[in-house]
């Protein structure tokens, strides 16, 4: 565990490039500080390895102050990627990835051992790469190389300083793809700088969003998006932010809350009063002895009324009871899918104990999707 | 013809004056270099000592080879002593010119990672300034040398011996192929000086590094 206490960071001694920042990252958590430029994320990163000396705080790794700890002997162990790349242009692939081991005298098999299994998760063929310098792989390769390097010396901890901005956009996305595969294997506590929002969006555990030296908001990326602090944080997330990743959207945020519900033991006379009332074409009926959120039975639409004259005739004989629910965490995307192959106008959602908390419209779709549409062009 | 028959009648004199000619260039380079290459590491990070050290061997480079061997003969007297102090200071200002743009053309965030993957500034400069800086600092001991060579013709005039002897005597006697041979055989010392530097500085640059030409 990785923690920042009232961190300061002054270059000059009048600003503040860091200001009184605290940060707690648990062990295995890919967090990653973005923001924008001169906003004190790179700095922050570099206090963890101490590349910058904080100005006032502490860090503490692991309950150990890093202040008491050697400089270079916590930097072996704290993996470390660059932004252009920093591979040692003179040594080969091999050298590259073995340096820190090496530094540390480890045995020889041992490294040699390491460094194949590293090419392995690489993927990147020993026999062909090892021998090979820096330039003669494409800068997708290299950043790869760059990454097996920092994995070396078995860290626990990753430092990662916008590792993939140089790259085209496919590499890219095939880096993050990779860095999260290996993230899921090896479990690593990974600090990620970078001002591309996108990209900590899709990597992070954990986004802290940096503005002037302070962390503005740290959360999980889905509560980043949908509820921002201020408008700082809103306007860097982007406002059609949600609509670029619909994946991000679950049925409770597409739900409609106001449910009319009745109880199963009401008439059909009663249900078309109601229904008349409320201008609802469907009626939930709930288990509504027990408190809210009340357990789902089933639903009634208005069609199951007709001919229906028998006064004693309950929305419990009537209702339709084989219901598509859907868990209030299920992704828009689902719900959207579920819903054509189904041909489902209205579903209820459920908590996690079958209880009702919402309804899913075609009305309340389109009303969502128009929220966090893109301010458009008038028509 | 004339030229050839004096070479063949006077090879061990030639011999000997190319050696002499040789051990002073070469011995002041080395020393320039034992001096030039750390000074230059020294202060690759201090802007304005650099700077200085700069313009001092600027101003040296600039006083007329002539006159800093007349220089170096109050202190030193005559003979090898004062040529091969001369020669060192105009080979320094190379040396320590290309060193110094030599580690600074090293990428900084080459350094970054390494001082990143807890380096220390020792370990830094032996495994990635000096590798990555070779080629440059090896070019600035080419040109010293090439350099050096040429200016030693004028050492015979404090006494120092060289292939400057046979052109000064040469002049003297009006000995065309006294004088030719002098001057053939000091520019193929250069050349061939030249041509081995060059060779090491390959063997010395590692294969992941293209030099731009």
């Amino acid at each position: 565990m990785i923690k920042l206490e009232n961190v300061s960071k002054s270059y000059d001694g009048i600003t503040n490039v860091v200001e009184n920042l605290s940060l707690t990252i648990a062990e295995g958590e890919l967090i990653v500080l973005v923001g924008e430029s001169g906003c004190g994320k790179t700095t922050t990163m570099e206090m963890i390895n101490r590349l910058n000396e904080p100005t006032r705080g502490d860090i503490l790794i692991d309950d150990i102050n890093i202040k008491d700890l050697d400089k270079n002997s916590l930097r072996k162990n704290v993996g470390y990627v660059i932004q252009n790349v920093g591979l040692f242009p003179h040594k080969t692939i091999e050298e590259n990835i073995s340096t820190v081991p090496r530094m540390c005298k480890k045995n020889k098999h041992e490294i040699s051992d390491k460094v194949k299994e590293l090419f392995k998760v690489i993927e990147l063929p020993y026999e062909e790469y090892a021998h090979r310098y820096p330039r003669e792989l494409s800068g997708g390769q290299q950043q790869r190389v760059g990454v097996a390097r920092a994995l070396a010396n078995d860290p626990d901890i990753i430092l990662m300083d916008e590792p993939f901005s140089a790259l085209d956009p496919i590499t890219r996305e095939q880096l993050q793809e990779e860095l999260l595969r290996l993230q899921d294997e090896l479990n690593k506590t990974i600090v990620f700088v970078t001002h591309d929002i996108d990209e900590a969006i899709k990597i992070g555990d954990k986004i802290a969003v940096m503005q002037d030296g302070k962390i503005v908001q740290y959360d999980t990326p889905e509560n980043i998006l949908k509820t921002p602090v201020n408008e700082f944080v809103e306007e860097f997330v982007g406002k059609d932010r949600l609509w670029k990743t619909p994946e991000m959207l679950s049925a409770k945020d597409v739900m409609l809350d106001p449910i009319v519900e009745i109880g199963p033991n009401r008439s059909v006379a009663q249900a078309i009063e109601v229904m008349k009332k409320r201008k609802m074409t469907v009626l939930a009926i709930v288990d509504s002895t027990a408190k809210k959120p009340h357990k789902l039975l089933g639903l009634v639409g208005a069609n199951r009324f007709y001919g229906i004259f028998d006064n004693s005739i309950k929305m419990k004989d009537i209702m339709k009871t084989e219901l598509n629910k859907i868990p209030s965490d299920m992704p828009l995307n689902e719900v959207m899918e579920l819903r054509t192959e189904k041909k489902i106008h209205t579903s209820a959602v459920v908590d996690e104990n079958d209880g009702l908390i919402g309804f899913i419209t075609d009305t309340s779709i389109l009303n969502v999707l128009n929220e966090i549409m893109p301010e458009s062009e008038d028509y | 013809m004339e030229l050839l028959t004096y070479i063949s009648e006077n090879w061990p004199l030639i011999m000997e004056k190319v050696l002499e000619h040789l051990s002073l260039s070469v011995t002041a380079v080395l020393l320039a270099c034992l001096l030039g290459i750390p000074v230059g590491f020294l202060i690759v990070n201090n802007k304005r000592l650099a700077k200085v050290v700069i313009n001092i061997a600027n101003i040296i480079q600039t006083i007329p080879s002539l006159a800093l061997f007349a220089f170096a003969m109050p202190i030193f007297g005559i003979g090898s002593k004062p040529a091969i102090f001369a020669l060192f200071l105009y080979a320094l200002l190379p040396i320590i010119k290309n060193t110094l743009i030599g580690i600074r053309n090293v990428n900084p965030a080459t350094i970054k990672a390494a001082k990143g993957m807890g380096m220390s500034k020792f370990q830094i400069m032996f495994n990635i300034e000096v590798p990555l800086a070779i080629s440059v600092i090896m070019g600035g001991v080419r040109i010293a040398t090439v350099t050096c060579i040429g200016i030693t013709t004028i050492a015979t005039l404090i006494a120092a011996g060289g292939l400057g002897d046979l052109i000064y005597q040469g002049l003297g006697m009006y000995n065309v192929e006294m004088i030719l041979t002098g001057a053939i055989f000091s520019a193929l010392l250069a050349l061939a000086a030249d041509f081995i530097l060059g060779i090491g500085e390959k063997l010395l640059t590692s294969k992941g590094i293209v030099k731009e030409d």
